[in-house]
């Protein structure tokens, strides 16, 4: 059983978790993941790492309520734990250069702030790009700011920082002069293909974070397969970072809707089921 | 003179028409009185080829003997001496091809051999079932006190390498990937064949010995070979880490909503319990399933895909006799009404696209699998004929699920995060023939070596490994 030791509400959807799991921390590296099953009969979901205390054998995850599982997670209290967790999984992200422009988009600024850190970390020029929906929303804004040399925050409607997408701030940034190295963007599959749609023409490096649907984590089961330059490959042991020109990422998102129906009705079940207990 | 009847006393199962409508275990076991007809069938001859022909060198008369006694304490023991989960190898070892293959009972006129994998069964499950009742025959206790040996794997290579340690009292630690033990026998082997309560049975009688095993350690990933070594004392370490990453055919369509590896398929249904109505990892249940290849892993995925409520068929490139599944498998898939469809081979899966309306719902789903006819051509490195397309041979099957039972190239996590650990061209660990591999104090065993295989050569392998490795030790201990 992992404990979690800290639990917070960063916003109505979105959730920090600190939890102890000492062989996980001691080994985490920035972009790498782990799998967790809230109780024993809950199913495996990937969550990516985004911070370790190898000190105190923690590890921090940020995950949106997105479906039942991530419902039953945000109901166990601190204090009490979760059935299982493993890791780290997948490779650690690998930065190239000497700048580099690290984006997220929603809760993906969860996953991209390591990134960002890992950056600072190694004395690179970071800029950070971050969007959301609206101000509401807006998560991780004082950690971006101590890691980032420049700061870009993009909400949809223009209720905080600037308005527009992340991709129009790339855009910006690029037509000011600045020059990067290497651009990584982790966000919804829509948000990195745009953000590889304004790389491209550039020739910019770019890597991208997949987060495809999984079960095993280890390479058994192949249900995490992606087309990467017409290739087959598999997120859990090649990626989850993956060359942004080479991605499919339409076939990427075909595959993550696949069990969508089945999903939200899993989830309203839950919904439901905490209702009745209220 | 042969005793007995000339045939085996036949598998009490369950009706064809009813399992497919449930995931209980298909053959339902001898009794008492099947068990003993069986067991004076066996001629306890001198020459007992059937033992020479079993990967664990069981000491087969005699166990039949103990049961010919009704003395079913001493056939489980008798049984254990040898192999740590007889009522595993009971079920699912290919005895057609192993033991029974040179039974003299069998070969003698045209009797059919004894069946000694429904004895092997019959023994166990009858121990075990004593034991849930509390007083049934339990391996001795052993406190570990020996030299530290790490297993990593707790499928059925990684179980018997433990289970020999053990009994000799070396401190095991069994490392597995998943949340539960058991490897194969819990993800892969589908509950109508291998109830997992058995697993759960035979892994607690492993606990009992003194064997620690954790889950939700990835060896490679979470700890490393030489941490294990360097940090944390280990003195020898066996890998049995089990297949790999499945193997797709690279044909148009894989990537479809709807395509499933076997492994995928069969860990929803098994490991995750996607059968059951409240289970919390979703399975898509379709119309109808093709499952392609003809080995067990094929027959398990077309087993579970009817039970789920399709049609199902198997659509394999050569014939009915190159089959390589256990031949009980394809009685009792023909019995459930699977379709065969030989001598084809798929060459593209066809998606469904609405082109007025892209959100669809369809729209990224499987809706056809086109097939090209086989004939079969000179044998080749297997000793099987190799299909050969036939021209203009190509046909559609509607379907809006196939799934890839291909088997699996090794998993990279291990040789690639262990310096000095040689692999094969294609991926397997190399190891001699009694599983050391090219790093010393490492040992390997069953899939992670040979590539896809069976249990029960997996059990062999880690079984030999276990006994290389005590004898190491204790040599390095002298």
């Amino acid at each position: 059983m992992y404990k979690i030791v800290k639990r917070q509400a960063l916003n109505h959807k979105v959730t920090l978790l600190e939890v102890r799991a000492p062989l996980v921390a001691a080994k985490a590296q920035a972009g790498q993941f782990l799998i967790l099953r809230v109780d024993e009969r809950g199913e495996r979901i990937p969550l990516t790492i985004c911070g370790t205390n190898p000190d105190n054998g923690t590890i921090t995850i940020i995950f949106q309520i997105v479906g039942a599982s991530t419902e039953l997670l945000n109901h166990v209290p601190e204090g009490a734990s979760i059935h299982d967790v493993v890791g780290p999984l997948g490779n650690p992200t690998v930065l190239e250069g000497k700048k580099v422009c690290v984006i997220g988009g929603g809760v993906g600024t969860a996953i991209s702030l390591p990134v960002a850190q890992l950056g600072k970390r190694l004395g690179l020029t970071v800029h950070s790009i971050v969007g959301y929906q609206n101000k509401d929303l807006v998560i991780l804004e004082q950690d971006f700011v101590s890691c980032s040399d420049k700061l870009v925050i993009m909400t949809d409607d223009g209720s905080y920082g600037k308005k527009g997408l992340v991709t129009t701030a790339l855009q910006e940034l690029i037509d000011a002069g600045e020059v990067y190295d290497e651009v990584v963007a982790i966000g919804p599959l829509v948000m990195m293909k745009a953000v590889v749609a304004v790389t491209k023409p550039h020739n910019i490096r770019t890597t991208v974070s997949l987060n495809s649907l999984m079960l095993d984590g280890t390479g058994m089961c192949g249900c995490c397969r992606v087309n990467i330059g017409g290739q087959v490959k598999f997120t859990c042991v090649d990626g989850p970072d993956f060359n942004g020109f080479d991605v499919d990422f339409d076939e990427a998102a075909s595959r993550s809707r696949q069990y969508f129906d089945w999903e939200r009705a899993a989830h309203e079940r839950v919904i439901n089921s905490f209702k009745e207990k209220a | 003179m042969a005793k007995g009847s000339e045939t085996k006393v036949p598998m009490p199962t369950q009706d064809p028409l009813v399992r497919v409508t449930n995931f209980s275990e298909v053959a339902t076991g001898y009794g008492e009185a099947e068990a003993r007809t069986e067991a004076e069938r066996c001629l306890s001859c001198k020459k007992k080829p059937c033992v020479d022909n079993c990967p664990v060198g069981i000491d087969i008369p005699a166990f039949i003997a103990e049961i010919n006694k009704g003395d079913y304490e001493a056939a489980y023991k008798e049984i254990l001496k040898y192999g740590s989960l007889p009522a595993v190898c009971g079920r699912v070892c290919p005895q057609e091809s192993q033991c029974e293959a040179t039974c003299l009972r069998g070969r003698k006129g045209k009797a059919e051999a004894v069946a000694i994998g429904r004895l092997e069964r019959f023994a166990a499950d009858w121990n075990l079932a004593k034991a849930a009742k509390g007083n049934g025959s339990k391996a001795p206790a052993v406190s570990l006190t020996g030299p530290k040996v790490a297993v990593i794997g707790s499928g059925p290579a990684g179980l018997s390498c433990a289970g020999v340690l053990a009994d000799k009292g070396f401190a095991v630690t069994v490392f597995e990937a998943l949340h539960i033990p058991g490897g194969v026998l819990v993800y892969g082997i589908p509950e109508f064949r291998l109830p997992k309560a058995i697993v759960r049975q035979e892994i607690a009688a492993l606990r009992d010995k003194g064997v620690d095993i954790q889950t939700n350690v990835v060896v490679g990933k979470t700890v490393t070979v030489d941490e294990l070594f360097e940090r944390d004392g280990y003195k020898a370490a066996f890998i049995g880490s089990g297949a790999g990453l499945p193997i797709f055919m690279n044909i148009p369509g894989e990537a479809l909503n709807g395509v499933y590896s076997a492994n995928e398929f069969l860990t929803r249904v098994n490991l995750m319990k996607a059968y059951e109505g409240d289970a919390s990892t979703p399975i898509f249940k379709g119309k109808r399933f093709s499952v392609v290849g003809g080995g067990n892993v094929a027959m398990d995925a077309a087993r579970c895909a009817k039970r789920l409520g399709a049609e199902v068929y198997i659509v394999y490139r050569r014939s009915a006799k190159e089959l390589p599944a256990r031949a009980e498998e394809v009685e009792h898939a023909h019995e459930e009404g699977i379709i065969f469809k030989f001598l084809c081979s798929p060459t593209e899966i066809l998606g469904y696209r609405n082109p007025d309306n892209p959100r669809d719902p369809k729209n990224g789903w499987v809706r056809a699998v086109t097939c090209v006819e086989m004939e079969l051509g000179e044998p080749d490195a297997s000793g099987r004929r190799r299909p050969i397309p036939k021209k203009d041979g190509e046909f559609t099957i509607e379907t809006d699920s196939v799934i890839m039972a291909l088997g699996t190239s090794p998993n990279p996590l291990i040789a690639s995060t262990t310096a000095g650990l040689k692999t094969q061209k294609w991926g397997g660990l190399i190891a001699d023939e009694y599983g050391l591999t090219s790093r010393d104090n490492v040992w390997a065993g069953g899939d992670a070596v040979t590539g896809a295989a069976t249990v029960i050569l997996a059990m062999g392998a880690g079984k030999k490994a276990g006994l290389a490795i005590a004898e190491a030790l204790s040599g390095a201990k002298k």
